[in-house]
């Protein structure tokens, strides 16, 4: 196999990648051996630590999947409502009226530049405020209103890109046939951007779940995340829990980035779409960001 | 309705400042570490690329928030690691700059990557005929065209990095989200008036960086 960066490598070529290969073996073997020996002077590696995961079936019903179930209400909550008011925002920041155009501009700016964890804190004092929300269904309020804001905000980028990347003949032929702008916006150009931002709008998923954790911490959502003080106070196994649960949250973002990479790959294929796919908001850190950052085709 | 400002109680700007701090050490960090990953990622040796694209896959999909309470709670409570140590409050910020540099590293060396992508194969070819190896291709001819071109993703996640500071507040670094939770609990009367306070902190961090390094970004982007 060869790359941009080094030819098919010939006999004295893979004889020096054995050696690198060697050296990084054994400096990875270096780490783990320090990582392992310092967790088994503190008793982290103790069977009893571990165990519990495999053989008591109430960590699970009582604490780990309740928690997921949690963690998946408020992301799939906070993305059936982001994603319609998004689509909103985002149509709305096209529109030939500047008086809708630019407040609406100023309002995603405004919301895409405060971290959600704030928007969390603060959703959660105004409930406060309000007492409107009884306090043990707060929390996951003020999650999804956090999520929501910050989200519906990406989300209006990201179908404002999908409709800008529509070539404009589009556009141009929709108004030669008589179409009004409504009409071109809902039959015409709506569509088509929505099957190429379907793998952005997927990689988002991921970054809300994983922001849901903020939740957790923060909030007292009782979460996924959250959990992890609930089994620690109970087992005392602070280190193999945060490593269960980190398995957990690693193995449902995986399938869903697998998956808008699958679809992404797909659509690119598709014959029926313009092939346009919308790249996830490579802008955020804290996107899922499979489909996102750049890959050369 | 500002005078919790006047107060001298709280001390915004020094929690401001401890979020800069956060930020640029974490970015500093999180740039070098993001670059040797990129490097592992696109070199000829198999298991070094192997170990880049578990990491990468592996901590991307981590909530941040699950990785800065690893280390406090993981590496510092359980492990005693204090990272050179002195007080709670010093091993907190250095522990949440850790976590902040492991997550974001994984962004950089994804950004790094497209922008090697972007670099064109006859230069690297070119390189190679004049008889440079591997570790000169990458850093004398590819890494900085790939630089240049990749500063615009890399703002993002600069930006993006400075929002995810707050983070730290779940370990209890003194910046602005904890200072903000701390001031809407206590000036419950004027919640709006303290959000927008530290809203307005935060697009006044992020909408200049965006601006300055967009501004870069056009002035040194390679012309082909």
């Amino acid at each position: 196999m060869s790359s941009v960066l080094y030819d098919t490598p010939g006999p004295k070529a893979k004889a020096r990648n054995w050696i690198y290969t060697g050296v990084f073996l054994v400096l990875l073997a270096l780490v783990m051996w320090w990582a392992l020996s310092l967790m088994a002077e503190k008793n982290q590696l103790d069977a009893d630590k571990w165990a519990p995961f495999v053989t008591d079936s109430q960590i699970w019903t009582t604490f780990l999947l309740p928690g997921l179930g949690e963690t998946l209400k408020a992301g799939l909550i906070a993305m059936v409502i982001a994603l319609p008011l998004g689509a909103l925002l985002g149509i709305a920041r096209l529109s030939d009226h500047a008086w809708i155009r630019v407040p609406v501009g100023t309002v995603v700016e405004f919301l895409r530049a405060i971290p959600v964890l704030m928007l969390m804190i603060f959703s959660s004092a105004l409930y406060v405020m309000l007492g409107t929300v009884s306090s043990d269904l707060r929390p996951l309020y003020a999650v999804v209103t956090g999520l929501v804001l910050y989200n519906a905000s990406v989300i209006a980028e990201i179908v404002r890109a999908g409709i800008l990347t529509l070539p404009r003949g589009q556009t141009d032929a929709a108004k030669a046939i008589g179409m009004r702008k409504g009409q071109i916006m809902t039959y015409v150009l709506v569509p088509q951007a929505v099957t190429a931002m379907l793998p952005a709008l997927v990689s988002q998923l991921v970054v809300i779940l994983k922001d849901t954790a903020l939740g957790g911490a923060v909030l007292g959502f009782a979460d996924l995340m959250s959990m992890n003080r609930q089994i620690s106070a109970n087992y005392s196994n602070t280190i193999a829990t945060m490593v269960v649960i980190a398995l957990i949250y690693i193995a449902v973002n995986f399938a869903l980035t697998t998956f808008a990479s699958w679809l992404e790959g797909r659509l690119r294929k598709s014959q029926k779409g313009t092939g346009a796919v919308v790249a996830g908001d490579v802008a955020e850190v804290d996107a899922g960001g499979a489909a996102g950052v750049g890959q050369a085709p | 309705m500002f005078d919790f400002l006047n107060s001298g109680q709280y001390d915004v700007l020094g929690a401001f400042w401890v979020t800069v701090q956060l930020t640029l050490y974490s970015a500093v960090g999180s740039l070098i570490w993001g670059t040797a990953l990129a490097g592992m990622r696109v070199s000829p040796v198999p298991l070094m690329r192997a170990f880049g694209t578990a990491y990468v896959n592996i901590v991307r999909n981590i909530p941040l928030t699950l990785l800065v309470l690893g280390c406090s709670l993981g590496l510092y409570q359980t492990l005693s690691i204090t990272l050179g140590g002195g007080t709670s409050k010093e091993v907190g910020f250095r522990l949440a700059i850790l976590g902040l540099i492991a997550y974001t590293g994984t962004f950089v060396c994804e950004a790094i990557r497209s922008g090697i992508n972007t670099v064109p194969v006859g230069q690297a070819e070119a390189a190679r005929a004049l008889g440079l190896s591997f570790f000169q291709v990458l850093t004398l001819i590819v890494l900085p065209q790939a630089f240049r071109a990749v500063i615009a993703p890399l703002t993002n996640v600069l930006i993006a990095l400075t929002k995810n500071t707050t983070v730290a507040a779940t370990i209890g670094v003194a910046e602005a989200a904890l200072l903000m939770k701390e001031m809407l609990e206590n000036e419950s009367d004027a919640i709006f008036a303290v959000f927008a306070v530290f809203a307005l902190g935060f697009v006044l961090l992020t909408l200049p960086t965006g601006l300055l390094l967009g501004w870069v970004a056009k002035r040194v982007a390679v012309k082909r």
